[in-house]
């Protein structure tokens, strides 16, 4: 079985958004009967594969062969007629119709124009028995059953598609354990028929259960193809998701004066099932990092400090004042700034120019009374636009056109504009071009130099090293180490996280 | 910045930028312009002299102001990225509740004033229902109106008790029928309500908020402005302009009615949008707003003109939505695609 030809290969994959590449030359072979893995943190690429495989988007460059033939891939439909079945996260079923309307949805069985539905119901009968699911009546309304039935039901649909291979996206992301294990049980059944599998997933321990084989990807490249699952230890797919694949350019960060005020101080802070008992200060001038997987609940620490979340325990203090928890207004006025980890989508006005962008929290400051002042925002706008080398510098453009890098130029320019004493940092580097990071790290570092108190998330493990003077290790939602950045490599911090998900 | 460019550069070249990037809503508005002056060349062939004379004119407008009261309040709700559907319920309300003070509750003795200023709290009252059930309550903006587009038709019809209130206040339809230089004061009102909106949308930190706010909630939400505070304001402000479209109503009509402004949501949201306004919210446009309104008032003289009936009006208005929805996609595309 392991040694068949590949039923599907994908080589030098590209795709570009404007702005991003999101998948900048992939390269995957799945083979009849096997559950091949993709693994990646997010943003990596995997969703834009997943919509490359189901014909929602057109790749750029690459070729996708089926059974050694070269095919295109130009439709959602024809990605079903080559065999290729895909459920999403968000599962694609429909609620109002039935488990049997929902399976044969798009192909339903009819006579003479009429729906069948005795015919619909006995086929859907048939593939839930397959799949070890004979307890789901095929006349049951979709809506009551739960995410796993769901899931079943969508898995039914591929099946009497006739799917070849099952893309499955995070499939366990809304399954308790037990309902996971016999997810599991369903995918070997599957896959025992012939059919392959792909699981896409950052979860490691999951891919040992159940891969054959993994492709890893980091910023839209696979940098592993089809690796055995049996002969690749866990720490070496760590390595490959979130190790360096460039050599990072950090400036050596001078000491950070001991005596400089602490300006943002967190106190026992926790948010109710995601993480609790968080602490940490951070002087003027200091870079303090966090460290930790996807899911370790480091983004929300960011955003509950920013307000953006209502904590349910603890305080958070900016220069001695405590912040009201759950407003953002609070601690804007306070000084602190979030530049998001979704720039497009919780940070920007795509439609809007630059200099607005670069004044949307600063804009009533410029006003006269309630009137704008439009020509006072474009100088400023245009002042940071040097400041920070922002390309291109015209301010009356509008942000949509402008690079990831200089994207996120706009949000540090925005803070910037507004002054702020902390600045909080949510992966400034995803989606931003090799050549753009080193830019990036310098202006923080320049940033922290001026006195600022920057606190700083990334998926990446030697970006928080080498950014950092204070490194908190993060693991299931809890601090499980915290120390100078120059005290602890990327290997402990691995280990510290693997030991935090085994306690 | 950079020493390599010629020396005269940097300071001639934002300007010129800037000239490059006008056009979109120039053209669009350009457009809109067009296609008046099309429909008047339609209406001056069809009708002739009837149509060309400024009391033919005149009447347009007059018919334009009511509607477009209530358009220009629309405008920012769709800005925002929201939707208000009970504005022409509330317009009706607005009327009746005014008309109830000026002929029962205080007949006889209440200054003019006073019938506006009630019709606009009423509105406002309304909008600020609508607002933070919509904000805080969380509710979809086009079931929170929807809502209220019934309850409050309902209520004005409970009031009023489904009777047509004949409102004799000489001073209040004498201030409202004036025609100040020559133009009807309705037409004065709705003249003052669109600068002020224009205004407010473009020169002033609500209106860069409505745009915020619209273009991207999360964004600004994380920018440190307070949506939900802004959202409920919106709604205030749209139910505001509501009520004292329903005074216009009332002095135009001299009566409250609980069926004044019956399907006004739909003609406000379809002139909003014909004028340019992104339904989905971050981009809107008072000045298209204007003419959109314009365009279906000159279109419903000329078919008056014409004796051609209420249904051919409906489908000719039905195909002009139409078009122009699809003319913007077309701009809207154009715009992304280009850098």
């Amino acid at each position: 079985m392991v040694d068949a030809d590949p039923f599907l290969t994908m080589q030098g994959i590209v795709k570009h958004f404007p702005g991003a590449k999101a998948l900048d030359g992939v390269d995957l072979d799945v083979r009849p009967g096997e559950v091949h893995c993709v693994l990646g943190q997010n943003g990596a690429g995997k969703s834009t594969l997943i919509k490359v495989l189901a014909g929602a988007h057109q790749p750029d460059a690459g070729e996708i062969r089926i059974d050694g033939e070269p095919v295109t891939i130009s439709s959602p439909v024809a990605a079903l007629k080559l065999g290729i079945a895909t459920m999403y996260q968000e599962l694609d079923v429909v609620d109002g119709l039935s488990v049997a309307e929902n399976v044969y949805l798009g192909h339903e069985l009819s006579t003479g124009g009429l729906v069948n539905r005795r015919a619909m119901n006995s086929g859907a009968r048939a593939l839930l028995k397959q799949l070890g699911h004979p307890e789901i009546h095929a006349s049951e309304e979709v809506g009551r059953l739960s995410a796993a039935g769901k899931q079943i039901v969508s898995m039914a649909r591929a099946l009497s598609r006739k799917a070849r291979i099952i893309v499955m996206d995070e499939p366990s992301a809304v399954l308790d354990a037990e309902e996971v294990a016999n997810l599991f049980r369903v995918v070997k059944e599957v896959t025992a028929t012939g059919i392959a599998v792909i699981y896409i997933s950052h979860r490691l321990e999951e891919i040992r259960q159940i891969g054959d084989r993994i492709t890893v990807l980091k910023d839209g490249r696979s940098v592993a193809t089809g690796l055995e699952v049996s002969d690749t230890p866990t720490l070496q797919l760590i390595t490959l998701m979130t190790g360096r694949t460039v050599e990072y350019a950090f400036a050596a960060r001078p000491h950070v004066d001991p005596e400089a005020p602490e300006v943002l101080v967190v106190e026992d802070l926790g948010l109710e099932g995601v993480f609790s008992d968080v602490s940490l200060s951070v002087r003027a001038g200091e870079i303090v990092g966090l460290a930790g997987l996807v899911g370790s609940g480091r983004s929300e620490i960011l955003e509950t400090i920013y307000g953006a979340r209502r904590s349910s325990s603890g305080r958070v203090r900016v220069n001695g004042k405590r912040l009201a928890p759950g407003s953002v207004p609070a601690a804007v006025r306070a000084g602190v700034g979030l530049c998001p980890e979704e720039r497009k989508s919780q940070g920007l006005l795509l439609d809007e120019p630059i200099y607005r962008n670069i004044t949307l929290s600063t804009f009533a400051r410029f006003a006269r009374g309630s009137f704008l002042d439009e020509q006072s925002e474009r100088r400023a706008a245009k002042e940071q636009i040097a400041a920070l080398d922002l390309r291109p510098g015209d301010p009356n453009r509008d942000a949509r056109t402008l690079s990831g890098g200089n994207q996120q130029k706009i949000l540090l320019a925005r803070w910037l504009e507004h002054g702020c004493r902390v600045l909080v940092l949510d992966e400034p580097t995803r989606g931003v071009d090799v050549g753009a990071r080193a830019e990036i790290y310098a202006l923080i570092a320049r940033l922290a130099a001026a006195g600022t108190a920057i606190l700083v998330v990334s998926s990446e493990i030697p970006e928080v090293l080498g950014l950092s003077d204070t490194v908190l290790v993060i693991s299931e939602g809890r601090v499980v180490h915290r120390g100078p950045a120059r005290d602890i490599d990327e290997h402990r911090v691995l280990d510290l996280v693997m030991e935090g998900r085994a306690a | 910045m950079s020493t390599t460019t010629a020396p005269a550069a940097p300071p001639e070249q934002a300007p010129a930028r800037r000239r490059f990037a006008l056009p979109g809503s120039l053209v669009r508005n350009l457009g809109l312009v067009i296609a008046l002056v099309a429909l008047c060349i339609v209406g001056y062939v069809t009708a002739g002299d009837r149509f060309l004379s400024t009391d033919n004119f005149v009447t347009i407008l007059r018919f334009a102001a009511v509607i477009g009261v209530v358009s220009i309040g629309m405008t920012f709700v769709i800005t925002a990225g929201g939707i208000d559907l009970s504005v022409g319920s509330v317009l009706g309300l607005a009327s009746i509740w005014a008309s109830t003070l000026a002929t029962q509750t205080m007949a006889g003795q209440v200054h003019w004033s006073i019938i506006v200023l009630t019709a606009c709290l009423v509105g406002a009252g309304c909008g600020l229902v609508n607002g933070v059930l919509i904000a805080y309550g969380k509710v979809v903006a086009f079931i929170a109106t929807l809502a209220m587009m019934v309850g409050a038709r309902g209520l004005a019809e409970m009031i009023s008790d489904k009777r047509t209130q004949i409102v004799t206040e000489n001073d209040f339809l004498d201030f409202f029928r004036g025609s100040p230089l020559g133009v009807p004061m309705l037409v004065w009102i709705f003249a003052l309500v669109a600068a002020l909106g224009w205004v407010l949308l473009n020169r002033t930190t609500f209106g860069r908020r409505t745009i915020a706010v619209g273009g991207n909630p999360e964004a600004a939400r994380l920018a440190g402005i307070r949506v939900r505070e802004h959202t409920v304001a919106l709604y205030v402000l749209c139910g505001l302009c509501a009520g004292l479209a329903g005074a216009m109503m009332l002095a135009r009509t001299t009566a409250g009615s609980s069926t004044h402004g019956t399907l006004y949501e739909l003609d406000a949201i379809a002139a909003v949008v014909v004028g340019g306004t992104l339904l989905m919210g971050g981009r809107g446009t008072i000045v298209g707003s204007v003419l959109g309104v314009l365009i279906f008032s000159a279109l419903s003289n000329i078919f008056t003109l014409n004796n051609l009936s209420i249904s051919a009006q409906s489908v000719t208005k039905g195909a002009i939505i139409v078009v122009a929805v699809l003319l913007q996609q077309r701009f809207a595309s154009r715009s992304l695609s280009s850098p």
